[in-house]
């Protein structure tokens, strides 16, 4: 005991005997928060899931990990008015992390590619009818097989798509790209049955021995309005418009093209017609831009294209070669009021844009049904008031857009599925969101968003190609990597480097940290100093 | 005019980067990091000085396989390591008197020359008491004789473990125990100012730097160069003290950053007298936001702000950052 040097006496210990955690009044832990661009999807994504899959390279898992959510995203990436991106955090940096345009990407990468779905592991032995092959029937009818349920889907019409087919012009949406998306569905199991017009549900579903049925037979009945006209006056509907675009014979609209309303439909129509030859494709609208539903960038691409918009502004009158209308003015409450004021548009002919309403014949034969506004109502689960009957997309109360149509298919499948074994679904409670205040942007390389080309003036004025560019492989990773990744840890090993107890444990790739609570003093520099807020500091129980 | 756009998320601003290629990461990032400096010490909640002594040493132990032995001066490092009999040490290390330490390093490195050692490399390292004050003549002589040894002074600016007295990195208006922030000239005065960086590049000297716990990739990259040189070379590194500076145990590294930000604590580097790099200042802060969250300034600010003394340390700020360069030029 006494082989010691000169005044030593004590053997030398380490200091992993003095358990410094006992300091603690606070300790920190890691929790995910969601991400404010997956809290504004309407489809329920998990962006940030998927782009930190495309920030590595991955882009096959990336992808798989997206159509966990949603089976279209080629055509999303096109069409999607990206709610995600206006919530995006990096928009309080510089600009939103372009998510449309990569999600875009992995779409055109998985066509390209040809990735498939992974089949089933088994199958339930229950059958689901599906009525309309819409976005919100696709996705219902993709998350059943997916589940192990055999889907039909009756489709009244000779193709399937829906309103992405019909309401979406080619320019927005090539219809290869929509095609292929389908297919990838049908090969993964669903059946579609073209020209068969559903007229009785329960008389569908007993024939064909289904066990439960999702209805999405979607909105594109154009609304009317009244217009005193002449009997030479050519009035058309929108829908009818862009329906017949897809036809053999295009719609004849005239040199002077009148649309009448405001929203993303006026649009589509009147920069149809611009490719069409008209010369003058006038959208009259009764309110002024602020107040116009159509989406900003839509407005901004058609007003480029030579569209014009007379704002605050009704027709009165329509006759062979002109219209009349008159001029409003907004009240307190921002609507529109007569001044009494008119003026004379030439117009070879109007196409209304007013909105459109939903086909619920096949209801008819279903007792007790809600039926209000025109639409279908549907409780949380999105059943009807008829068990085993449920419905969703344009034809329930909602925003109508494909996004959302995609979102009502996922939840309605869910649903579906829980109804058909006899339980409920409870969806996971949503975790509190990431918002910037609880990220550490300082960590973020600065970076501008990558912005998709767009397609010369010129050219998309005549041509029905699309407008929109994509991202290559090199500027959708970038963009990829724009990614703050919001509430969910990206293993930047901030925490375990900044610590100055070494306290925090790296598991390694993929598994992330933990904390050794034997010498965390509960400082929180790891929270203060994680980029993207996936710590918090919660008080000890004493 | 094709330009490949290397992109990776946080760069090398985070301690890690999954994104990035192996031979690019951080020492720190490294599951097998040495931890020189181990859990189980008595530093307070979220000291800097506990930071930055681990950055450096791992960064020392991996830029010299592993060799290298430490002098350590007196100072709160030397006292919450080692409480006898216990170390937290996980090198060899020795711990000397509190103005000595440079003196002893020199010792260690000719003892090696003499045992023909040449693959084991010595640092020293103290607070800024023992490096600004009391160490200074035994620094200054380490460099005069140009002896192989890594000087790195851990920059708390004032004597932390005996109870926050005035050192001579002591910035003027701060509140130290010897300062106290009563009378016509409140906490302490503004002197001439004393930068041992400066000093040590006037002793021409291979290699002097600065740098902070803010940016880990900076620092590691000035002790691996500092290590792959010979001869005197000299580090000084910005350490927040919270307990010492009145401010809140998370805020450590916030602080490091604002000071770098504001221009108050320029980071760059010099070799043999003269400045080679500096480190730009990414999102120019005014020194208030350096200054407000330290209780050692609060009587700057409250009802009746010292806008006179703010400004004469935003002025200090200003002449550092024209003296050293640290803005990016403006593209024209």
């Amino acid at each position: 005991m006494m082989k010691k040097p000169f005044a030593i006496t004590l053997d030398v210990g380490s200091s992993l005997a003095n358990h410094t955690g006992s300091w603690r009044t606070e300790r920190p832990v890691y929790l995910d928060r969601l991400p404010p661009c997956n809290n504004a999807c309407p489809a329920g994504e998990d962006i940030q899931g998927w782009l930190f899959h495309a920030e590595s390279g991955d882009y096959e898992q990336s992808w798989r990990s997206l159509v966990e959510n949603n089976p279209l995203p080629a055509v999303m990436g096109r069409v999607c008015y990206h709610p995600c991106e206006g919530a995006c955090n990096r928009g309080q940096i510089d600009s939103p992390v372009g998510i449309n345009s990569v999600e875009r990407f992995l779409g055109d990468e998985a066509i390209k590619r040809g990735w498939k779905f992974e089949p089933p592991a088994k199958q339930s032995g229950k059958q689901v009818l599906v009525v309309g092959a819409g976005p919100s029937g696709l996705s219902a009818a993709y998350q059943l097989a997916r589940m192990g349920h055999k889907v039909t889907i009756h489709e009244a019409g000779p193709l399937s798509g829906g309103m992405m087919r019909f309401g979406i012009p080619k320019y927005r949406l090539p219809r290869d790209v929509l095609d292929a998306e389908v297919q990838r569905i049908v090969e993964l199991g669903v059946t579609i049955k073209y020209d068969t017009k559903v007229t009785d549900i329960l008389e569908s579903m007993k024939t064909g021995k289904f066990d439960a049925a999702f209805l999405a037979v979607g909105a594109h009945i154009g609304k009317r309005t009244y217009i005193p006209a002449g009997d030479s006056a050519k009035i058309l509907d929108a829908v009818s418009v862009l329906r017949s675009m897809e036809g053999e014979d295009q719609p004849m609209l005239g040199r002077r093209v009148i649309v009448y309303g405001g929203g993303n439909t006026a649009l589509d129509v009147a920069r149809t017609a611009k490719r069409l030859g008209a010369t003058e494709a006038i959208i009259v609208y009764r309110r002024n831009r602020e107040r116009m539903p159509a989406h900003d960038f839509e407005v901004e691409e058609a007003l480029q294209e030579g569209v014009m918009i007379k704002w605050l502004s009704t027709i009165k009158q329509a006759g062979d070669s002109s219209i009349m209308v008159e001029k409003m003015a907004l009240d307190d409450k921002g609507w529109p009021q007569p001044t009494g004021e008119f003026e004379t548009l030439e117009a070879d002919s109007v196409v209304l844009a007013l909105g459109q309403d939903v086909d619920l014949s096949l209801l008819d034969a279903v007792p007790g049904l809600e039926i209000k506004d025109g639409v279908v109502q549907v409780s949380k689960n999105m059943m009807t008031s008829h068990a085993g009957i449920f419905a969703g997309g344009d034809m329930v109360p909602s925003e109508r857009t494909v996004t959302v149509a995609i979102g009502h298919g996922k939840k309605a499948a869910r649903n579906i599925d829980a109804w058909l074994r006899g339980a409920s679904h409870e969806p996971a409670p949503k975790h509190e969101v990431a918002g910037f205040d609880k990220l550490n942007p300082w960590y973020y390389s600065d970076a501008p968003k990558t912005v998709r080309p767009v397609l010369d003036i010129i050219r998309r004025q005549s041509t029905f190609e699309e407008v929109v560019g994509g991202l290559d492989e090199t500027n959708a990773l970038y963009e990829a990597r724009r990614c703050l990744s919001c509430g969910n840890c990206f293993e930047c090993d901030n925490c375990y480097g900044v610590c100055p107890d070494n306290a925090v444990i790296k598991l390694g790739p993929g598994k992330r940290f933990e904390f050794n609570y034997d010498y965390c003093k509960g400082c929180g520099i790891c929270v203060s100093e994680c980029p993207c807020g996936a710590i918090k500091m919660v008080p000890e129980q004493i | 005019m094709d330009q490949t756009v290397k992109f990776y998320q946080t760069g090398t601003f985070t301690v890690g980067n999954r994104l990035l290629s192996e031979e690019n990461r951080s020492v720190q990032a490294n599951m097998q990091r040495t931890n020189s400096l181990n859990s189980g010490h008595r530093a307070c909640q979220g000291c800097g000085e506990a930071l930055g002594a681990r950055y450096a040493i791992d960064a020392a132990m991996n830029a010299s396989n592993n060799q290298l032995i430490a002098a350590n001066a007196t100072g709160c490092l030397e006292v919450f390591s080692t409480p006898y009999p216990e170390t937290s040490w996980q090198i060899p290390w020795i711990h000397s008197l509190f103005g000595n330490t440079a003196a002893v390093a020199t010792g260690i490195a000719a003892a090696l020359k003499v045992k023909g050692r040449r693959d084991v490399r010595v640092v020293a390292q103290g607070g800024d008491g023992g490096t600004t004050d009391i160490g200074f003549g035994c620094l200054s002589g380490m460099f005069e004789r140009n002896d192989d040894v890594l000087y790195i002074c851990y920059d708390n600016e004032a004597y932390m473990n005996t109870g926050v007295q005035r050192s001579s990195a002591t910035p003027p208006a701060a509140r130290t125990a010897t300062t106290m922030p009563v009378g016509p000239e409140p906490g302490n005065v503004f002197g001439q100012g004393k930068s041992v960086p400066l000093i040590a590049m006037a002793h021409g000297i291979p290699y002097v730097a600065t740098a902070t716990v803010a940016d880990l990739r900076d620092l590691e990259a000035k002790v691996k160069h500092a290590m792959s040189l010979n001869g005197a070379r000299y580090i000084h590194i910005f350490v927040p003290c919270p307990l010492g500076w009145g401010a809140a145990s998370h805020d450590t590294i916030r602080l490091a950053r604002l000071a770098r930000e504001s221009g108050l604590f320029p980071v760059f580097e010099a070799e043999f007298g003269e400045v080679k790099s500096v480190s730009k200042i990414r999102h120019r802060v005014p020194v208030e936001e350096y200054l407000k969250p330290q209780r050692r300034f609060a009587h700057l600010f409250g009802k009746n702000p010292a806008f006179e003394t703010i400004a004469r340390i935003q002025a200090t700020a200003d002449r550092n950052i024209r003296k050293f360069g640290l803005l990016e030029e403006a593209v024209s």
